[in-house]
Order: structure tokens, then sequence, then C-alpha cells
């Protein structure tokens, strides 16, 4: 086949794509729990509210700045609009083990899981950390954003409330 | 290959052109572009790249229906960057899939990254920013008969850049999960695990009989119990001796190694002990190439990955050859309205680790069968790296919120660089992190970050004959600084940052390598333009490493998610 062939293709594929209007919805992937149980990441629950999936690793600080921050705010945000976080470590096995004593010693009451190898991460077409995903109460992504400065988190809140409103 | 690819893509859009349902699947993926121009410098030694521009691209589609996914990864090194490997080269597909699942068995054909246990004998993935990519190629079949019993099989070939190694692996792994199994909502969980792999490359050998299928074999076991939690893993290769003389094995040893950890956490605190000994453990695609592109097993390295430049300057690798390594950490968060902890509390991490040699050397050392190091030996073994660091991570008003480290490491420069021992000696240094952000309004805020590192020469080599005081050929680099700026708003940010090598020995290496970067950012879009000077040196992901080459140019980077 030569790129001409397969740029044509590509460029069918991509049209196709756009032309459907498509929800996305979240892939068929494994995750461990922090106690090592196997969980499919389609079977998370939030009764029809809100759900975060934000990706994070141990080593990348703006990550850990906005699980800091949202955790500062985060009762309130679920007393307000019953939004639940999901947070995704894709820390690999040199600091995976580490996650759980951080995690706890950090006060958050998110709901962790690891992906060590990276195969959720890559299925959701992540490139760099953090990466968070808003998912409406039918577990549709509504809105994604990359990266963390200081403030991020009212922009996610925002969206939150116009998903609960 | 290619074939194969059209396959795939005409398999997706079929799927996509005869489905009845109003649901025609997903398709989204991401994309990255690097586009670097390379100028000379002769003072900080970079070189002017032929090309002026060099280029890394790629893009990845995933297309989801159900329980069916497809997916493909075009990617381009017009030419790589300096810092890649040049054997990327060209364009090409080298990452392709069909996956499908129905009742607990997912079936893959094509290209799968996977991992057995934490990847002591077998790990294939992707760490862009080091030029790792050991996908594998062939079948790979997952099956999960119950709840809490997990299969895994696989066959295939593992990819050297736009190639794929000799080696043809076989594995399988196998996870028992009691409580799953029993549906046990008990406080203890158990969870064990074993693992099997086998590599066959033909032998061209005609002096030794050097095995042809070369088995490395591991067993886990993960335990948790309320606030406690402990992970044991071992390891053992059979003897995997070179054809050739010139890589680096041409023995009989076998390999082995473990990795244990036990935590206990509770809210607001959390400790960890680990501890991880390997011996002539590095296991590879290809038994005659050497390189990080053939490694197919990963050694996670035993010390804290560091985030910012000046700790990690100076970064551990893990030596699968041979070495022996303890790890401690504890994470405490002091409360807030505390007397310490102030309105806000504070976070405060503390770390320590040591690695070093193993007893005589290791067996890969000794080049015999018939050698076994002492298990477990510390004292009077060549210290390999050690660092032990604190880090403080504070809420100091509404509008402040501040970082600060001190860090005292210790690196085995000869040994970890691989020089000649008495080249470089061994470097202790002493870092000091302070990092600022001021948020200002709404989304917009400044960072400030200042670094300094003193270095010392631990080891006296005056008798070397050098020139330096030192006592070596080449000036030591001594001292360091860093100072970074930072400018955030919800869309544009803008950077500042020089690291002054104040300290060098050779006064006319007392340089600044400048930075500056500018960029927007909007939902899944990312655009950064940038220009600066970089240090020569050496950048880990994981413990594993590449050499990167001092440089001087403009950097443009686009990255896209959708």
């Amino acid at each position: 086949m030569n790129n001409k062939t397969f740029l044509t293709f590509l460029a069918i594929a991509l049209f196709t794509s756009i032309s459907f209007g498509q929800t996305r919805t979240l892939p068929n992937h494994i995750v461990k729990t922090l106690d090592g149980d196997n969980f499919n990441i389609q079977n998370i629950e939030n009764d029809g509210k809100p759900i975060i999936i934000s990706f994070w690793f141990m080593q990348c600080k703006p990550c850990l700045k906005e699980l800091n921050a949202i955790a500062e705010v985060y009762e309130d945000w679920q007393d307000e609009t019953g939004v639940k976080l999901i947070a995704i470590s894709i820390d690999n096995t040199r600091s995976m083990s580490k996650v759980a004593p951080f995690v706890n010693a950090s006060g958050w009451d998110y709901e962790v899981y690891l992906d060590p190898n990276s195969d959720f991460k890559r299925a959701m077409g992540v490139v760099t950390a953090p990466h968070t995903f808003l998912l409406n109460g039918n577990k549709e992504i509504v809105w994604q954003h990359r990266g963390y400065n200081d403030g991020d988190e009212f922009e996610l809140l925002k969206k939150i409330n116009q998903l609960v409103k | 290959m290619r074939e194969i690819t059209l396959l795939i893509i005409t398999i997706s859009i079929s799927f996509l052109g005869s489905s009845q349902e109003t649901n025609l699947g997903e398709i989204h993926g991401d994309f990255n572009l690097n586009l670097q121009s390379y100028q000379e410098d002769l003072q900080i030694g970079a070189q002017a790249a032929d090309e002026v521009i060099l280029n890394n691209a790629y893009l990845n589609i995933n297309y989801t229906r159900g329980n069916f996914a497809t997916g493909f990864r075009y990617e381009s090194y017009l030419n790589a960057l300096a810092d890649y490997d040049p054997e990327f080269n060209g364009n090409g597909i080298p990452y392709r899939y069909v996956t499908y699942k129905i009742d607990g068995l997912e079936i893959t054909a094509g290209n799968y990254y996977e991992q057995l246990g934490y990847g002591l004998i077998f790990r294939s993935y992707e760490e862009k920013g080091l030029g790792i990519d050991n996908v594998m190629d062939g079948l790979r079949l997952k099956y999960s008969p119950m709840q809490g019993i997990y299969l895994k099989t696989f066959i295939g070939k593992s990819r050297t850049y736009f190639t794929y190694a000799d080696g043809i692996f076989r594995g399988g792994d196998s996870e028992l999960n009691i409580n799953e199994l029993f549906n046990s909502e008990s406080k203890t969980r158990i969870s064990l695990g074993g693992s099997f792999v086998s590599r066959y490359q033909e032998r061209s050998n005609l002096v030794f009989k050097i095995p042809q299928n070369v088995s490395a074999y591991s067993g886990r076991l993960n335990l948790n119990h309320g606030r406690w939690s402990y992970y044991g893993e071992y390891a053992y290769k059979i003897n995997d001796p070179a054809n050739v003389l010139s890589a680096s094995k041409m023995n009989y040893a076998s390999g082995n190694a473990f990795t244990q950890n036990i935590s206990f956490s509770k809210k607001g605190f959390g400790i960890i002990a680990e501890m991880h000994r390997t011996d002539n453990m590095t296991f590879k695609s290809d038994r005659d190439k050497d390189g990080k592109a053939y490694l197919i097993n990963y050694i996670p390295t035993l010390s804290k990955p560091h985030a910012y430049s000046l700790l990690a300057l100076y970064p551990c690798a893990t030596q699968a050859d041979g070495e022996f390594g303890v790890q401690f950490d504890l994470f405490y968060t002091i409360k807030k309205g505390s007397r310490i902890g102030g309105k806000y509390g504070a976070k405060i991490a503390l770390n320590y680790s040591r690695i070093n040699g193993l007893n005589k050397g290791s067996a890969f050392l000794n080049d015999t069968r018939e050698h076994t190091p002492m298990l477990l030996s510390i004292k009077g073994e060549e210290l390999y790296f050690e660092d032990i660091n604190l880090s403080i991570n504070k809420k100091i008003n509404k509008k402040v919120k501040g970082n600060f480290i001190f860090a005292n490491q210790t690196y085995n420069k000869d040994f970890l660089e691989g020089h000649v021992p008495g080249d470089y000696g061994v470097l202790n240094s002493t870092i000091f992190v302070l990092d600022f952000t001021y948020k200002i309004r709404g989304r917009e805020s400044i960072k400030a970050e200042l670094q300094t590192l003193a270095s010392k020469q631990l080891k006296d080599y005056s008798n070397h004959g050098g020139v330096y005081e030192n006592g070596m050929e080449e000036p030591a680099e001594g001292d360091w600084g860093m100072l970074a700026l930072e400018y955030n708003s919800a869309h544009w940010f803008f950077g500042f940052q020089n690291m002054y090598n104040y300290g060098n020995e050779d006064v006319s290496k007392r340089l600044h390598y400048i930075n500056l970067t500018a960029g927007f950012k909007k939902g899944a879009n990312r655009f950064e333009i940038g220009y600066g000077k970089k240090r020569e040196g050496i950048f880990c992901v994981g413990g594993v490493c590449k050499l990167v080459p001092s440089s001087n140019g403009f950097s443009l980077n686009i990255s896209s998610s959708f």
C-alpha cells in the first residue's frame, strides 16, 4: 500500500468519525484497586451524578497541586453537586506501591485506581498529566482539560454546575 | 505490515457502514509534534544539525464500538531529534491492533503492551520521552473464567525502532484473587500470581552449545490487612549467554531478582519500606545486542523519582546486572489549625534510599555458574547511589503556596555512567529547592523556583594524574544554581529559566543555560514554542536513562487529544 492509499483511508476514517456527532463513553478496561483487586472502569457509579476522572502520578507537580486544591473544596462540591472524583494513578511499578500510603497520608477522599502499564491511559488518549475528564450522569465524557494552573478547579466547577442545574 | 493496517481500517469502516444501530462507535486519539532546531554552540558543546530542523511526531487513532476496539499509531521521524537514536528514521505505522472481548475472553491481534507482575521478567511499554517502545507484535489472549481468576497468554516479537528483534516470546500469567473468588469482604485480602516467559532465538555459535529457548519465571504475593499492605515478587532466569564475544554477556550464569515492600497507612500518615536485589537479570529481546531498545524486562529503580531539575541532575538507574537496595518513605500531614500546621496545615514527605553493589560482584561479573553472591550485604560494598530528602508542602495564605525541599545525594558517577573507576569519582551534592506560587486572581498566577546544588568529590583521585584540582582530566561541574519564573493564565503561559553552573572548575565553562517558553492552551490542545540551551546530561524516567546531548535552538511542541 502506498502512502496515498493510506492517507485516503485515514481521511475516510476521520471524516466518518466527525460526521456522526459521537458521544464518548469509557472503554472496557481493567484497573487495579489500592488493595490489589481488579476493577472494570466501566463499573464506576455515582447514582446519575457527574464524575471527574483525573489522571495523575506522584512525581507530577501540577497533578498534586490540582488534587490538593480540589481536596480542600471537595466536601463542598459533593454537598452542592454530588460529584465524585476518581483519581487514576499512572505511576509505574517504581512508585506504584507508594500510592496507597501517599493518598491516605494526603487525606484525599477520592476513589483511587492504579494503571501501572498505562493501558487505560492509552485507551483514553491521554498524552500528558494531569488530564481531567468530566462525565455526565450517563457516564458520557462531556468535557476534558489538560494541565493545571492555580484556579483551574473553578472552571471545572462551572462545568459541573452546568451539568447538575 | 501495511496490508494488515489496511485490513484493520477496512474492517473498522465496514463496521461503521454496516451498522443498523444508531451507535456507530467512537473514534478518538491523540497527536503530538515536536520540532527542534539545532545551532552550533561551541561553549556548551552543542552541534548543529545538517537538516537544521529535526522532527518527532505521532498520531494515535482508536476506534471502539462495544467490546470491539481497533487502532493504529502513525509515527514520523524526519529526522529524529538529536536525543533519539538515529535508528528511528522515516515514517511508518509501527502500532496497529484489533481487540475483541466476549464472556470474559479478550483476544488481541497485532500490537499490544504487556507487563507481568512488577515487570521483573517481562515488560513491554512505551516511554516516548526516552525513545522506548518495545511493543509486542503477535497474539494475546486474556481469560477470566470466573471472578477472581485471571489468565493471560501471549506470543510475539518485540519492537526495536522500526523493526522487530530476533527473539520470539511465548508467555503466560495467572492471577488468583482469593477474596474475589470467594466473594469475601474480609479485612485480609490475598492475591497470588505466577508468570512464565520464554524467548526463542536460533543459536549461531559453533563452539558453545548455548540455549535457544531461554525461560524466566516469577511468583508474586500481595497481602492486605486493614491498614497494612505487603507485596513480594521473586524472579528467576536461566543462563543466557551471547553468541558473540563483543556483546556484554558471554557467560553461563543464571539470573534472579526479588523485590518486596511493606506499608502502613491511615488518614494523615503513611509509611513504606522497600528492598530489592537483582543479580544478572538483564533480559533482552536479542541476546547478541546491547542497549535499552532491546530490554524486555523492567527492574524498578529503588529511589525517589524527582521532578525538580537539580534534584534530578544526577539520577539513579537500576543496575539489573547486580545491586542491592533499600528505600523508606514517610508521608505525614500536619493538621489544619494545629500549632505547627497553622491555618492551612502542611504536608511532609521524607525519603531515604541506598543502593550498593553485590558481595564479590554479581554472578555476571564473575562469569561463572558457581558464584553466588551473599544474599544481603551492605557493609563494605561499593555504594552506587544514596539519597535522603525532605519535602514540605505548605499553603501559606489564600494567595501563596510553597514547596521546600532539602536533599543530600551521593552519586557514583564512574559506575552509573560506565566510566573507568577514578575518571569522575563519586559526587556528593546538597540541594535546596524553594518553589512559590502566587495567585494573582482567578486563573492567573506567578510561579518562582529557586534551586541550588553544592557538590563535592567524595574520593581523592590525586594520583590519577589529572590536570584539575580534583585530580581528574575532566573538570568537575561543581556547584549549580537555578532560577525559574513562570506566568500562567487561563490560556497563556510564559516561562523563563536559567541554570547557572557557577562552580565549574573550568572557569570558561561557568555558563548560563537560559530557556524561554511561551504557549497557549485551550481544552485538549496545547501549543508551545521555546528557545534555549540544554546541558548535556542524563535524563531518566522510571530508572531507565538516556544521554541527552547539549543543544541550542528553537523548539515547537503541539499536542492534542480528542
